[in-house]
């Protein structure tokens, strides 16, 4: 499935369609195509409104704590013995994660739209938890969609996002979780299109998403080029990020896109093993396929039917991907490698232990994929390494998975 | 290559009669009795069928819809089987016109060339793919090229500018989607659809069938005032959910559809 894309310039995309290439586009039912072409208009106005962009970095400034620093993980580094690791600390923003660059974006974009109920989905609670707090800051209506399962299994983000005063809607159609929430999530925008925003946590979904998701998160990207420059006084050799739908990666590598000489490697989730089957790498094992609006890279089944996935970390167990990831990866611009569950605990604590760093289990993909090339490369290579974020909503799963009872 | 959809809604154009259009999950409530309750709707007076084809993320359809679909992929329904069914359909009848309704991954699974001769082979005469609007036709042009039309929705939020790009690439009839919402749920505002059907209706002679909240012989005459056909579909799937073998599903479907043909009737002006 492979094919060969002459690209001269990675951020001339997507094209007026929301394509990459062969990916993306708007696969919505006709309803929602008006408010899409509405919030498309919209979007790209603001983008080019000096106005929202101060607007935007404001909030990024002093809301979300940005810029994150780069550290150069030392300890670790040297107790591989190989190539030097740098994280870029996206655990360290206002509610533990890259998500609130997205959402604090969207959120801007729905008030300046007149738009004041709020909706989204979230699999482990990450995005509802930043969502929620957004739509706190901002005194927007939250209603955050969530599979049944998914709220049994992240209790405490569940309660995060009530004391923030969204609503909970549990799902309990399909699998009851992350795409199921989605797929509420839509019906409810489909019958509430007048008065709604629907704000989505992924570089994912009809465009124009996956740009503006982007987007919002590029500024992590944006901030650690110039800070390579001034910290390291040069770019780094590779980057590595986790990829479910994408987000925190996209946000990373699109600022070092046009720069031929940074490689880039996606970590997705091989959860027990590709061959297991019991897993939710898209870009490594699923294909070509149509899934919430995009064409991207989905696992399914002969019958085109979109089929369970499984992550150690829920925020990984999704089965598409942003659509401009698997433009990347047909095009050669980056690779996409799986980590297994417990590659990524492995990495948790050998980041815990030389660090002192608890790392999301999302990200402990991504530091996996580091550990991994660090033993590769030799001791003048610089891995930058997107720690998207906190490990704290982890500590019960963890703990439940090496059997202690807290 | 001559169109039954086209034919029928000629003919009943020609009859002043309006177009009843039974919407049922393809394999479900049982997968041997599809056909037989294909055959009981026409006698009961469908003019033309939907079948759904069966999707594990259907984002714009209800409860209903959506547990007949799941109950279908868990005895593995898939394509295949489906035009399976159509040819066997077709082989007692010729004339009513047959419409797949869906999403896009299963046929883009399928493969668009496989699908458009083996969908043409078995006597499938148009698609209704649900999360393909009209910017993403091109996609599925391998489609029309063998013949299979392509119905397009219209919604109550659609603006004049894309109802003309709808118009321009439509074919059979334009379904014209009752509500914003999602099949199954009751928001139907009768006057509001008279006067989107009579809207759309100003650009063209395309015929207009509604959907999205008929589920009973009161609303569909309702709905048929001004409209060319109604659908009707999550009320008629509910009831055969209920059913539990091929004779009482073949019977339910009948004694759903039949009162309905005869309501539309009795009200003809």
């Amino acid at each position: 499935m492979n094919r060969s894309v002459t690209v001269s310039d990675f951020h001339a995309y997507p094209d007026a369609h929301g394509r990459f290439a062969d990916y993306g586009g708007i696969f919505m039912p006709e309803t929602l195509m008006p408010p899409l072409e509405e919030l498309t208009e919209a979007y790209l106005a603001m983008r080019e409104d000096p106005a929202f962009i101060a607007e935007f970095e404001r909030d990024l400034k002093y809301y979300v704590g940005r810029p994150s620093p780069i550290y150069h993980a030392e300890r670790l580094s040297k107790k591989l013995g190989g190539a030097q690791i740098l994280l870029k600390r996206e655990d360290l923003n206002h509610t533990g994660a890259h998500k609130i660059n997205n959402t604090i974006g969207q959120a801007l974009v729905a008030r300046r739209m007149g738009k004041r109920r709020i909706i989204a989905e979230t699999g482990a609670g990450q995005h509802g938890v930043a969502t929620a707090t957004v739509c706190a800051r901002f005194g927007l209506d939250c209603i955050i969609y969530m599979g049944a399962v998914d709220i049994e299994r992240q209790k405490i983000n569940v309660y995060r996002m009530k004391l923030l005063g969204a609503t909970v809607v549990p799902v309990v159609s399909g699998s009851k979780t992350l795409k199921d929430a989605l797929n509420e999530a839509m019906r409810d925008w489909v019958t509430n299109v007048a008065d709604t925003f629907y704000i989505i946590g992924t570089v994912a979904g009809p465009h124009p998403y996956p740009m503006m998701v982007r987007d919002f998160n590029a500024v992590v990207g944006r901030e650690a080029r110039a800070q390579m420059l001034e910290q390291f006084g040069r770019l780094p050799d590779v980057l590595t990020a986790c990829v479910g739908g994408g987000s925190n990666a996209i946000g990373l590598f699109h600022a070092f896109l046009n720069d031929p000489d940074v490689a880039m490697v996606g970590a997705e989730a091989a959860g027990e093993g590709i061959e297991t089957g019991r897993h939710a790498a898209s870009l490594a094992a699923g294909r070509r396929g149509v899934l919430h609006g995009n064409r991207t890279y989905v696992i399914c089944d002969d019958n085109g039917q979109i089929t369970e996935t499984h992550s150690i970390s829920a925020g990984l167990d999704y089965p598409g991907v942003g659509p401009e990831h698997a433009f990347l990866k047909d095009s050669g611009r980056a690779r996409y490698v799986g980590i297994t569950d417990d590659e990524a605990l492995a990495a948790f604590h050998e980041l815990a232990r030389t660090e002192g760093i608890l790392a999301a289990l999302e990200s402990s993909h991504a530091v996996a994929q580091a550990i991994k090339l660090a033993r590769e490369l030799p001791k003048d290579r610089l891995i930058l390494c997107n720690l998207s974020g906190r490990g704290d909503k982890d500590v019960h799963t963890i703990a439940a998975r090496e059997g202690i009872a807290l | 290559m001559s169109h039954r959809i086209d034919r029928r809604f000629g003919d009943l154009r020609r009859a002043g009669r309006k177009g009843l259009i039974p919407f049922i999950t393809a394999g479900d409530p049982l997968p041997e009795a599809t056909v037989a309750i294909m055959h009981a709707l026409v006698a009961a007076g469908a003019d033309l069928i939907e079948l759904g084809v069966p999707y594990s993320d259907p984002v714009a359809d209800g409860p209903t819809i959506q547990h007949a679909s799941e109950r279908a992929i868990a005895r593995g329904i898939g394509i295949a089987r489906i035009l399976g069914w159509v040819s066997e359909f077709r082989q007692v009848d010729s004339t009513t016109p047959i419409v797949l309704m869906g999403y896009l991954n299963p046929i883009e699974i399928f493969g668009y060339s496989r699908f458009a001769d083996a969908a043409s082979a078995a006597g499938v005469d148009g698609v209704l793919i649900v999360d393909v609007p009209v910017e993403e036709a091109e996609t599925v042009a391998p489609l029309r090229a063998a013949g299979i039309n392509e119905i397009f929705l219209v919604a109550p939020t659609t603006t004049d500018r894309r109802l003309s790009a709808i118009r321009a690439q439509a074919q059979g009839f334009i379904y014209y989607v009752s509500f914003a919402g999602i099949t199954g749920a009751s928001q139907l505002d009768t006057a509001a659809v008279r006067d989107r059907v009579a809207h759309i209706k100003q650009g063209g002679d395309m015929p207009v069938a509604v959907g999205f909240g008929v589920r009973d012989a009161a609303t569909a005459v309702e709905i048929a005032a001004s409209a060319d056909a109604v659908v009707i579909g999550s009320a008629l799937v509910a009831c055969l959910a209920e059913t539990g073998d091929i004779e009482s599903a073949v019977a339910a479907a009948g004694a759903f559809l039949a009162p309905i043909r005869a309501a539309l009737d009795a009200s003809r002006s």
